[in-house]
């Protein structure tokens, strides 16, 4: 193994890469911008949920509840509807996503002690926005339901849940994606400057050259992988400052535990980005390539819907997937505060994926060499 | 266009038409990847959480607190497991071997059957938001269940006097395959029409092939369109694989007019190809071509277009800028389509903001392809 040969390999890596006003531009504007957008942008917390009545009651009980309505943050009440027949239209047109029917007996149903129904008709074309929107409004009628019976003179029940919520106290999902957002920005850069690598040689014919230098085939994956590894590094703790600056998610745990899982993470990714990379004879077949590899990763990494949701053959699948012990890592160590000992079991697959991904990309390094 | 025009066009596609058929992964990613993806989404995502692992720990097991930890135990979305210890159950959720716990303390009988206060105890996980919060409503209903079985034993009034009667509309069970499955075909196309194309003519640009094009009598609008009649077609054929998935695979319904879906796909796949122009023109590059496709128009179909995430409730600037993402406006079309039906105030403005931006890409692609060479 000579150090100075590959030493020189990765000087060239970097030039490759970093000489290019474009490449460069690529390489940092974007994560950026992407982590500012789509940090925003990627919540499944609602807000200003356009609501319409139908009050046919019009008694002093329906108008608690629509006020409690309209004190809630999350909903917003847009209009007021007099007719049944113009339910349809609002919830087509998507003008509201849930009309809220009160019935004309409901005053008297109260008050005479009976069960009031509450009608509610949402619209169901986004399935999880219409269950967290049923969800708030459950909690909205269980207050008044409960402040109701109060004020009734009558007990409220006496056995409540008094629930807390772990590590994320306040349910934000932004501290839940915004993390898995760094993941896949650093797959992304990691993934691509490595595919590309061997592919832009080899389509240039340089890398016929570099095959009679006096470098043996592990040198040049070493050569190749590094600059990978030391770009999405950094990368990776630029997103990082600007998480626990700008976004407020707490970092809890060790540091060094999550530098680890980049590395390893990293390691990972440079090494399917190379392997990719070896068999691709065209730049576009690597950029595709790393495409083919990208989606189903971030798909089923759980960065935005929970493995345990999938039907197990493809949760086995999950297990070849990088970026879901990534995944498991940043966040366990930015909310839950985890460290070493709790993350060994995300550490070790990630260092058996980068090692094996990258023995196979040599051994189709050296494959491709006639 | 006249004979010689039309020949010099047929050439181009057929040129084009070679290149995608040799080149595998061209295939791979007008019909692999959409396959791949249906069936990711269809049968591999989901959103509906189901079996959520809970732990019980009751301190002093009576009858109250079996009826309760039976609640639990009959309900279909819990797999409830006993715990000697809070300490047991808070090193489980620790480890992540289960979700959510439920505490009886050991006075919780005595508390109830005095009439005071019982408080149960319930922790969640709460790093996946989205999911602490089903997990959360589902330990209510279950908690509400068992409140009402026992009033009704107790001979006590109602408990819950406004009762919530929903009904979901287009998709009644809530089932989130309906729903991501018609969004996912504007990502497919956003695939084949900007990410391919972008790659294919940076390719041409990167390897000086381009000029050698421009030195022959082609014209550029024959180029162009010899160009671009492939991928149009590539990305239809893609769409209507997607179609013919989603409905007979994973039985999401159509319920608007196929015709309307197909106009409005057509247009939305010229959209998506004149911004892969415009990458590739801009960029000249295969490097940076993809890199800006992938940034510019694969993950903001992703995350910015109401595909996943709503858009209502994202903060005022993000929702102006989806209003600058095409695949916005095609998700709204489709997710009408399949679930709602022909709803045309919603298809035909969505089409009509589809129309004005192929105007604007194509003006631009026509501007900064007419510059030629450097």
């Amino acid at each position: 193994m000579h150090l100075n040969y590959i030493v020189a390999l990765m000087l060239k890596e970097f030039l490759a890469v970093l000489r290019d006003k474009r490449s460069r531009f690529v390489l940092i504007a974007p994560p950026v911008v992407q982590l500012l957008v789509f940090s925003f942008a990627a919540t499944y917390d609602l807000n200003h949920v356009p609501v319409a009545i139908y009050d046919e009651d019009r008694g002093g009980e329906a108008r608690a509840l629509i006020a409690r309505l309209e004190g809630s943050p999350t909903f917003e009440i847009v209009v007021k509807i007099s007719h049944q027949d113009e339910i349809a239209a609002l919830i087509d047109n998507r003008e509201v996503l849930m009309v809220l029917h009160i019935g004309q007996n409901f005053s008297t149903e109260l008050q005479r002690g009976e069960r009031a129904p509450l009608q509610v008709i949402l619209d169901g074309r986004n399935s999880n926005t219409a269950m967290v929107a049923m969800n708030y409004l459950h909690t909205v009628l269980l207050d008044y339901n409960r402040s109701w019976l109060s004020a009734q003179g009558q007990n409220s029940p006496k056995v409540s849940l008094q629930t807390r919520a772990w590590y994320n106290e306040n349910l934000q999902s932004r501290w839940f994606i915004v993390p898995g957002i760094m993941g896949l920005l650093i797959l992304v850069v990691a993934l691509l400057v490595t595919a590309l690598s061997v592919a832009r040689e080899r389509e240039a014919g340089t890398f016929d050259q570099l095959l009679v230098t006096p470098l043996r085939p592990a040198e040049i994956l070493i050569g190749k992988a590094i600059p990978g590894i030391i770009i999405g590094g950094l990368e990776a703790t630029l997103i990082l400052v600007l998480m626990v600056v700008l976004f407020d998610i707490p970092l809890r745990g060790d540091l060094g535990a999550l530098y680890l899982g980049i590395v390893l993470f990293l390691l990972s990714a440079v090494g399917m980005g190379l392997m990719i990379s070896a068999i691709a004879v065209t730049q576009q077949q690597a950029i595709l390539g790393a495409f083919l590899f990208l989606v189903p990763a971030v798909i089923l990494s759980g960065f935005s819907t929970p493995i345990a949701n999938m039907p197990e053959p493809v949760q086995w699948l999950t297990y070849l997937d990088p970026l879901r012990y990534f995944l498991v890592v940043v966040r366990g160590v930015m909310l839950e505060g985890d460290s070493y000992a709790l993350l060994m079991h995300q550490y070790w697959p990630m260092v058996i994926i980068g090692v094996g991904s990258l023995v196979m990309a040599g051994w189709l390094f050296r494959r491709r060499m006639y | 266009m006249n004979a010689s025009a039309r020949m010099r066009v047929w050439g181009m596609i057929r040129k084009e038409s070679l290149q995608i058929l040799r080149d595998p992964s061209s295939i791979s990613i007008a019909f692999v990847m959409p396959v791949v993806l249906l069936f990711l989404f269809g049968y591999g995502v989901s959103l509906d959480a189901k079996d959520i692992a809970v732990g019980i720990v009751i301190e002093q097991p009576d009858t109250a607190s079996d009826a309760l930890a039976g609640a639990f135990e009959r309900s279909a979305f819990f797999r409830p497991q006993r715990f000697e210890s809070i300490q047991m159950a808070r090193q489980a959720l620790d480890e992540h071997r289960i979700d959510g716990v439920v505490w009886l303390r050991s006075d919780f009988s005595t508390r109830l059957f005095s009439g005071n206060e019982a408080p149960i105890g319930v922790i969640v996980n709460g790093v996946d938001s989205n999911q602490a919060n089903i997990t959360k409503r589902y330990i209510e209903g279950a908690w509400l269940a068992w409140l009402d079985h026992y009033a009704g034993i107790r001979g006590q009034s109602i408990l819950m006097p406004v009762e919530l009667e929903s009904r979901v509309w287009f998709n009644a069970a809530l089932s989130s395959r309906l729903f991501l499955v018609p969004g996912l075909i504007a990502i497919i196309m956003t695939l084949i029409g900007s990410l391919l194309t972008a790659m294919v003519v940076a390719r041409e640009w990167e390897r000086g092939t381009m000029e050698a094009l421009m030195a022959t009598p082609l014209r550029m609008t024959e180029m162009l369109a010899g160009k671009l009649i492939p991928y149009f077609v590539l990305g239809m054929g893609g769409m209507l694989l997607s179609v013919a998935l989603a409905v007979w695979q994973f039985d999401v319904p159509l319920r608007g007019s196929f015709w309307l879906l197909m106009v409005s796909s057509a247009l939305f796949m010229l959209v998506a190809l004149a911004i892969g122009l415009l990458i590739s023109v801009v960029s000249k590059n295969q490097f940076v071509a993809g890199q800006v496709a992938i940034i510019a128009t694969f993950l903001p179909a992703f995350i910015l277009s109401g595909f996943l995430f709503d858009i209502n409730s994202m903060p005022e600037v993000i929702q102006w800028l989806t209003h600058l993402i095409p695949a916005r406006y095609f998700v709204a079309i489709l997710q009408t389509l399949f679930l709602a039906g022909d709803v045309w105030p919603v298809v035909l403005s969505n089409m009509g903001a589809l129309l004005l931006m192929l105007v604007f890409f194509a003006v631009l692609v026509w501007h900064k392809t007419g510059k030629g060479l450097e």
